[in-house]
């Protein structure tokens, strides 16, 4: 059996980037490491929150998108924070509004605060609508194989289930079903949330995600900018690893120096 | 008049337009954008869109975020 693949681009609404990692901008310490560590990663597409402004304080800080900049970067706003579909759909228009006719965001609803789990029932409210009002939606999910196909049915450009909870490092906990939504889906998957080290990006691109969209991972590691580096890397691997096809694992030895031409 | 400003309570002392609160705040020209009563209000809707007593007011704007 040849599982040996051939390699095609990463496209997100009609866009082809070259980096499969995605990461956010939160966590950091500041402006400055934030920079750096999204510089070191490579990553094209990076995501953002949108809130309030703080009134009468602050005017002299930077601003975000004065450091990342939407004309080198690929901004993507995000919906994190919010608990229903309503504030999703209010923050998904205020992103369009503020990036300047920008269609592209990612939809999050969370469901509690302890597990900061999905609420896909909201989820899906909310996907209906935006997609309608032609937003490309890249959602994040459960790793529920049947609410990914919902939303790939919806219209969502990409699906990106958690591989943990957010901000746990614990990586991929459930492989099985992650393995279930890529076979079926037909838009990009990408593992979202949960990755705590190279190895678990490595994990994911092997498996076959189109992408991985990452920030606690990097911006909570010792030195950030470093492991922006080996994330960069991780995710490299992992892809052509899986191009690659790896090697069929077997219970017993199989010599790799032939056994022809031994002495004595 | 008092507007409700990103969930608090603003006195505007005279009649405003969106641009002039904008301007008040020092946030003019700055990165932001802004919702009346639950409707987006386009950057170039800012001069002519005016406030009355009891406008609920968003203004936001992109800070970090995973």
């Amino acid at each position: 059996m040849n599982l040996a693949r051939t390699d095609h681009p990463f496209t997100i609404a009609g866009k082809t980037y070259s980096s499969r990692l995605l990461v956010g901008t939160g966590k950091y310490k500041d402006m400055e490491e934030t920079r750096l560590a999204i510089e070191a990663s490579g990553a094209e597409i990076v995501t953002v929150a949108v809130r309030r402004t703080n009134i009468g304080q602050n005017k002299d800080e930077p601003n975000l998108l004065d450091v990342i900049s939407p004309d080198r970067y690929t901004i993507l706003p995000n919906t994190a924070g919010c608990y229903d579909a309503e504030s999703a759909i209010r923050t998904c228009r205020l992103a369009r509004e503020l990036l300047g006719d920008h269609t592209l965001v990612k939809l999050e609803i969370l469901a509690d605060q302890k597990t900061l789990f999905p609420n896909v029932v909201e989820t899906l409210k909310a996907a209906k609508v935006l997609v309608d009002e032609g937003f490309d939606v890249m959602v994040y999910t459960s790793d529920d194989p049947i609410i990914a196909r919902e939303l790939e049915a919806i219209g969502c450009i990409a699906v990106m289930p958690l591989a943990g909870l957010i901000g746990t490092g614990l990586g991929i906990c459930n492989p099985y079903n992650l393995r279930i939504i890529l076979e079926e889906a037909k838009i990009p998957v990408l593992v979202d949330a949960g990755v705590g080290t190279a190895s678990d990006a490595t994990i994911a691109m092997e498996m076959g995600c189109a992408a991985v969209l990452m920030n606690s991972a990097i911006a909570n590691a010792q030195q950030p900018i470093l492991m922006a580096q080996a994330m960069r890397h991780a995710i490299e691997a992992g892809r052509l690893a899986y191009l690659a096809g790896r090697m069929p694992k077997k219970l017993y030895a199989s010599a790799s120096s032939p056994l022809d031409g031994m002495i004595g | 008049m008092h507007i409700q400003l990103n969930g608090e309570t603003y006195a505007l002392s005279g009649p405003l337009s969106v641009a002039g609160l904008l301007e008040h705040l020092q946030l003019a020209g700055r990165r932001v954008a802004v919702e009346l009563n639950f409707e987006i209000v386009p950057r170039s809707q800012y001069e002519t869109t005016h406030l009355k007593d009891g406008d609920a007011l968003e203004v936001v704007h992109a800070i970090g975020g995973g």
